[in-house]
């Protein structure tokens, strides 16, 4: 069965806290805390970006359990901040876990979803027997104009998922997507940050798209909410997937373990991986797990997973650094030096 | 971390050499998987650097020994008064240098403190 054989997260250690960007551009923090769900978010180093995010989360995988690197096929890496416009992320990856050459590789757009379908990708190439591990990251070092309101929540982090058939510790039943051409966010290539159209995007874009392909799951699949131990959701704020969740009748327990927006920030490609991966942390073999991820444009993934014995016997989860513990370490930036590490004022 | 490894006298390199100095055309040089563990053998403060370090200044540089014996002088991504002679260190991913906003990015491998 297809599944994931191993998976890995990368956060950077630096936080600004939401009232503190409030305070520079004399917003209501608490209205936009609150408003948000959003109390910080994570922000890279200076040496940090999509790449090295990809590499960490990778090499994290490849510590939980041995995978050799000459039987990885296929690197996709999914971002809407790779380094350059034209060159390859996905061959970093390659030659720094050494899977480099025999390999084929592509970076995946498609707004906060590239990262999942990424992994949709590894599927069909490790499914149809073309090889025998590809490798799908979802990563992002997230732009948001200084004083707009996506500053509020963009933030970096990945997550990288191996993909086989032999013994994965999460089995992968079935995946669909929703997708429709819907403007409601964008980035103009050579602009440095995206544009949105605005507050009243949610129901046409998010909502729309993730209820859409969440009921397209449940009904290909025969199941229900309830069969599911985890759910989560694509979560550009806590609102929207909340809402998400309690329309298709999910409870707020089952999406809290992946819900990580409140500490983490929106971190886009890296969204819904880095709250699979908070998920797999801590699942037990049996567990049920549903996905639905978010690309404005639009479109929405959904996976049905079951973990398996695997987890217990096959990998070492201790190797790698957890979610949690990632979160945890934090050391927080005023404004100035926020706004440094960005990059938003050139020194 | 890939370095290279002398099998005839058992040096280990990084950056990798394709030539072994100490035993020449004697040496037989094969790939070797570093732990990328490692410890502080001596440090210094850098406080004026040059444009494209600026924003990163003041910063760590030090020499340090991995668990395989091979030195390296190196940037240790932590505060200034964090560092200390022994202090355990661990490789990471991350930009060495962009050649400006149109250039190249070189990436490679610096060190964070590993105290856990
Ligand atoms: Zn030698």
């Amino acid at each position: 069965m297809v599944g994931i054989i191993t998976y890995g997260a990368y956060i950077p250690r630096y936080r600004i806290k939401v009232e503190e960007i409030a305070r520079v551009w004399g917003g209501n923090a608490a209205e936009i805390t609150g408003g948000l769900g959003v109390i910080e978010k994570a922000v890279p180093d200076y040496d940090e970006d999509t790449a090295t995010f990809a590499v960490e989360a990778t090499r994290s995988a490849l510590c939980r359990r041995i995978v050799d690197p000459k039987e990885i096929k296929a690197i996709y890496v999914g971002s809407e901040s790779h380094p350059y416009a034209v060159k390859p992320t996905s061959v970093t990856v390659g030659e720094a876990i050494g899977a480099t050459p025999v390999m084929t590789a592509a970076d995946y757009e498609f707004a906060c979803k590239a990262g999942t379908a990424g992994i949709q990708t590894a599927m069909g190439l490790v499914g149809a027997g073309m090889m025998n591990y590809a490798i799908a990251i979802g990563a992002d070092t997230a732009q948001g104009a200084p004083g707009d309101a996506l500053e509020y929540t963009a933030a970096a982090g990945g997550a990288a998922y191996v993909i086989g058939n032999d013994d994965p510790i999460a089995v992968i039943s079935h995946t669909c997507s929703f997708s429709t051409d819907t403007p409601d966010f964008w980035r103009r290539e050579g602009a440095d940050y995206p544009r949105h159209g605005g507050r009243f995007s949610g129901e046409p874009g998010y909502f729309k798209h993730v209820i859409g392909a969440a009921k397209m799951m449940l009904a290909d699949m025969g199941t229900k909410p309830s069969d599911y131990d985890y759910a989560v959701f694509h979560q550009p704020n806590a609102k929207f997937p909340q809402k998400a969740a309690a329309r298709l009748g999910f409870s707020q327990d089952q999406i809290k373990t992946g819900l990580l927006v409140s500490r983490l920030g929106n971190t886009y490609s890296g969204a819904v991986p880095l709250g699979l991966a908070a998920v797999l942390d801590v699942a037990k073999p049996g567990d049920k797990i549903f996905i639905t991820s978010y690309g404005s444009g639009s479109g929405s993934d959904a996976f049905d997973i079951t973990v398996t014995d695997a987890i217990h016997d096959k990998i070492d989860r201790s190797r790698g650094p957890t979610v949690d513990a990632m979160l945890a370490d934090a050391k927080y930036l005023d404004y100035a030096v926020y706004a440094r590490h960005k990059g938003k004022i050139k020194t | 971390m890939v370095g290279t490894k002398c099998k005839t006298c058992g040096k280990v390199f990084f950056p990798p050499r394709s030539v072994c100095p100490h035993c020449r055309r004697n040496g037989k040089i094969v790939e070797y998987k570093c732990s990328g563990k490692g410890e502080v053998l001596t440090f210094s403060v850098i406080h004026s650097a040059s444009d494209q370090y600026a924003a990163m200044k003041p910063y760590v540089l030090a020499i340090v020994e991995l668990e395989e014996g091979t030195r390296m002088t190196t940037q240790i991504i932590c505060e200034p008064e964090e560092v200390y002679i022994g202090m355990p260190v661990k490789s990471v991913f991350r930009v060495l240098d962009r050649e400006g906003t149109e250039g190249i990015i070189h990436y490679g491998t610096k060190f964070v403190p590993n105290l856990a």
